[in-house]
């Protein structure tokens, strides 16, 4: 249920951070479109995916918590912190590899109607971008550390 | 040892969708920078022929040099025709389908230069003096045997490989040999950010990708569906666009180069290496003529895309990424291109006001997606915004399309330009393609906008349309009404407009000042300005001068078909940044009028 809510949050805060200009990734767009090139459709499907990832990943915060024995919100903070950067350092630049729509930055000359790569940081979406995905990650952490209860 | 001083229309460039080199007539690449267009240079003698950096390769004794292209490929061929032999210097960045690299492991950037002995024999001298970080940097260039030699540069490492050995200099690099007829030697500088490096083959894999880059360029070529008057011209102008175009994008960017001038000796340098929204619907409209279509819609989506941040207000440049420039700033330690100072890095003009942008825009994205086709939930939005936007604040001043940095203005194109926003946002909502558009409120403001324009900025002392409103200065841009819709060149006015324009800025045949104040300033005729004059002139039915013009200033370009961004009119040569986007657009465009004139009138 946690994991539900803090993935709710979460996606609301990414979506936020685009509105008011902070960034320009929209990730129910950028998941989406690994299934889709129809932008509308795979907004629909990128919020779907985007759900079934968040709950995959509080899995990973609840067996944190449970090996530990406790859940804080500053613990889960801090794994949300962890796992913000793992996205933006590793994840991000490794998305081209696997996004069948996703140009990657050694593409060309060739052009296709492709997705601009993120690079490191997720930098080529906006500057802010770091700022915006260590934000709602670690939101996301603090939520399920803050209600999540250790059977 | 200094490079040659070379003139700007003396280059020919070479590139692979995502960098650009700049070779001169005499076989000495003067200009590189990598990974990107905007990276810092890692050879710049066309900025500063003592510490630039630069790597040429030519004959030691006389020779007559003469270059082309490969036919329908961006392949630089130098022919060196002496008294003992002729050689023949290819140069070219190693490109290929992405399917032919996920199947071998490419260099995240390589360029080849091979020299064959065609006649005779031919003895020959090479110099590799690189010069990183703008010329600031005289790297370490370190001997790995049999792996070349590797420039370690911290973030990234670059490697050079020959078929012959290079012995260590003060400078950098050197090598003299002699090569008979039949014999040929080549060499392979690439760049890899990411270890462990991949080094380039030599030998038989040269050849092998000089055909995999002829291939790659003709199959490009093929794609366009333009038959038509200069068919030459246009073919190379779209080669221009495409080797100015940054592929994981989609963006193209206005010319390769920085602070190359548009006064030799003079102060107006300015940093090109972004992507100008100004240019944004002469593009689509060059590349949908052609038949270019993927790239045009790859084109669209970085415009939807490095537009997103700020919208509904527009910045005027953005980089490859859609991020805004760097802030602008001098490089002190340069010289210049032949004494102009300062070189200058970064563009000041992203933090302009140009009213001109919304109507680029909105033409372009309604020239992309035609009559029919449905916009998505993303694009309408942009649309709205922009729509509001206009009616909000198109009687504002602004800085104009050239970028103006000493007062707001007026400008008449910045107001035409909103009044083709408000005008293709209508007809797409009229074609059911814009919903929920306060239809009132847009007709209204298209109306006000005409009537500024046709009111104020008429001027009828001088009897014609003029720079901003209340101004009697001339400037090309009028020409470009027609072109947008906006009145026919036939009308009485476009006619005087037209008259004024001859008397005030056109030089001699073929050439067209940007304005009145081109004079002042010493710089050149305005290249893409002729090339609005032949479109002006086809629109207003008078083929056969548009072709005359079209010819006179076809007769501008340099050897290998290419423009920089002006022409000085008393000696014909290039000045500003090279080769330019802009330019090549308007032959194109030109080119389209012609045929599509041709086309009705058949």
């Amino acid at each position: 249920m946690w994991g539900f809510v803090a993935t709710v949050v979460l996606t609301t805060l990414l979506a936020g951070s685009q509105g008011m200009g902070m960034t320009r990734m929209n990730v129910p767009y950028l998941l989406g479109t690994m299934v889709t090139p129809n932008r509308n459709q795979a907004k629909l499907i990128g919020v779907f995916l985007h759900f079934i990832n968040g709950w995959l990943f509080s899995f990973i915060y609840v067996a944190a918590f449970q090996l530990i024995g406790r859940s804080t919100w500053w613990f889960g903070g801090l794994i949300g912190l962890v796992h913000g950067s793992f996205v933006l350092a590793v994840a991000l630049p490794a998305l081209p590899a696997l996004h069948p729509r996703m140009a990657n930055e050694q593409y060309g000359p060739t052009v296709a109607r492709q997705l601009e790569p993120p690079g490191f940081l997720g930098l080529h979406y906006g500057i802010r971008t770091p700022i915006s995905v260590l934000g709602a990650h670690t939101i996301f952490g603090v939520i399920l550390g803050a209600f999540y209860v250790v059977k | 040892m200094p490079a040659e001083v070379t003139k700007i229309q003396d280059y020919a460039i070479i590139g692979n969708g995502r960098s650009a080199a700049l070779i001169s007539k005499r076989g000495s690449l003067d200009w590189l920078c990598w990974p990107r267009f905007d990276s810092p240079s890692l050879f710049g003698a066309v900025l500063d022929s003592k510490r630039g950096g630069y790597w040429s390769i030519h004959p030691v004794h006389d020779s007559e040099a003469s270059r082309r292209y490969i036919e329908n490929t961006n392949i630089l061929e130098t022919t060196f025709v002496g008294v003992s032999g002729q050689i023949v210097l290819t140069d070219f960045m190693a490109v290929t389908s992405e399917e032919n690299k996920r199947r071998a492991l490419w260099p995240e950037h390589e360029l080849v230069r091979q020299i064959r002995c065609e006649q005779g024999k031919m003895e020959v001298v090479v110099e590799f003096s690189p010069r990183l970080d703008y010329g600031r940097v005289a790297p370490n260039i370190r001997d790995a045997g049999k792996f070349g030699w590797r420039i370690d540069t911290g973030a990234s490492v670059l490697i050079l490989r020959g078929d012959i050995g290079l012995e260590p200099t003060p400078d950098g690099l050197a090598a003299r040999f002699v090569l008979k007829s039949g014999e040929s030697v080549a060499f392979t500088f690439s760049f890899s950010a990411e270890a462990p490096a991949v080094v380039p083959p030599l030998g038989s894999a040269i050849d092998e990708k000089l055909n995999l880059a002829i291939d790659w360029w003709r199959s490009w070529t093929a794609q366009s569906t333009y038959r038509g008057p200069y068919q030459r011209q246009v073919t190379r102008s779209a080669l221009v666009l495409k080797l100015l175009s940054y592929a994981p994008s989609g963006t193209i960017i206005a010319a390769p180069t920085t602070s190359l001038p548009e006064c030799i000796g003079g102060g107006l340098n300015w940093d090109y290496r972004f992507a100008w929204l100004r240019d944004a619907s002469f593009t689509v409209h060059g590349l949908f003529g052609l038949g270019y279509k993927d790239d045009a819609a790859a084109f669209v989506d970085w415009l939807l895309h490095a537009t997103r941040l700020t919208r509904p207000k527009l910045r005027v440049v953005y980089d490859v990424f859609g991020e805004s420039p760097p802030h602008e700033y001098v490089l002190s330690h340069l010289a210049g291109h032949r004494e102009s100072l300062p070189v200058r890095v970064g563009n000041a003009a992203s933090e302009q006001m140009q009213l001109d942008v919304y109507g680029e825009l909105v033409e372009a994205v309604s020239h992309f997606f035609g009559k029919t086709e449905k916009l998505d939930r993303d694009v309408h939005g942009m649309l709205h915004g922009i729509g509001e936007h206009v009616c909000e604040h198109w009687r504002e001043y602004d800085n104009g399309i050239w970028e103006e940095r000493d007062e707001l203005r007026p400008y008449t194109h910045s107001r035409l330009m909103c009044w083709v926003a408000l005008d293709r946002l209508l007809q797409m909502h009229a074609r059911g393609q814009v919903r929920r558009l306060d239809v009132v409120q847009c007709a209204a403001e298209r109306e006000n906008i005409r009537k500024e324009i046709e009111q104020r900025a008429w001027n009828p002392q001088l009897a014609g349309y003029t720079q901003a409103c209340g101004s009697d200065i001339m400037d090309a841009t009028v020409l470009l009404f027609p072109y947008h819709g906006f009145e026919s060149a036939a009308s009485q006015r476009m006619q005087e407009t037209y008259a004024r324009v001859r008397e005030r800025l056109v030089p001699r045949r073929g050439l067209v000042y940007r304005y009145e104040q081109s004079k002042e300033r010493h710089e050149g005729a305005f290249a893409v300005c002729s090339f609005w004059e032949v479109d002006f002139l086809t629109r207003g039915g008078k083929p056969a001068e548009a072709h005359e013009v079209f010819e006179a200033a076809l007769g501008y370009a340099n050897d290998v078909d290419l423009f920089a961004e002006e022409i000085e009119p008393d000696t014909g040569e290039a000045l500003g940044n090279f080769p330019q986007a802009f330019t090549h657009l308007g032959v194109i465009n030109a080119a389209l009028a012609l045929r599509d004139r041709a086309k009705t009138t058949r």
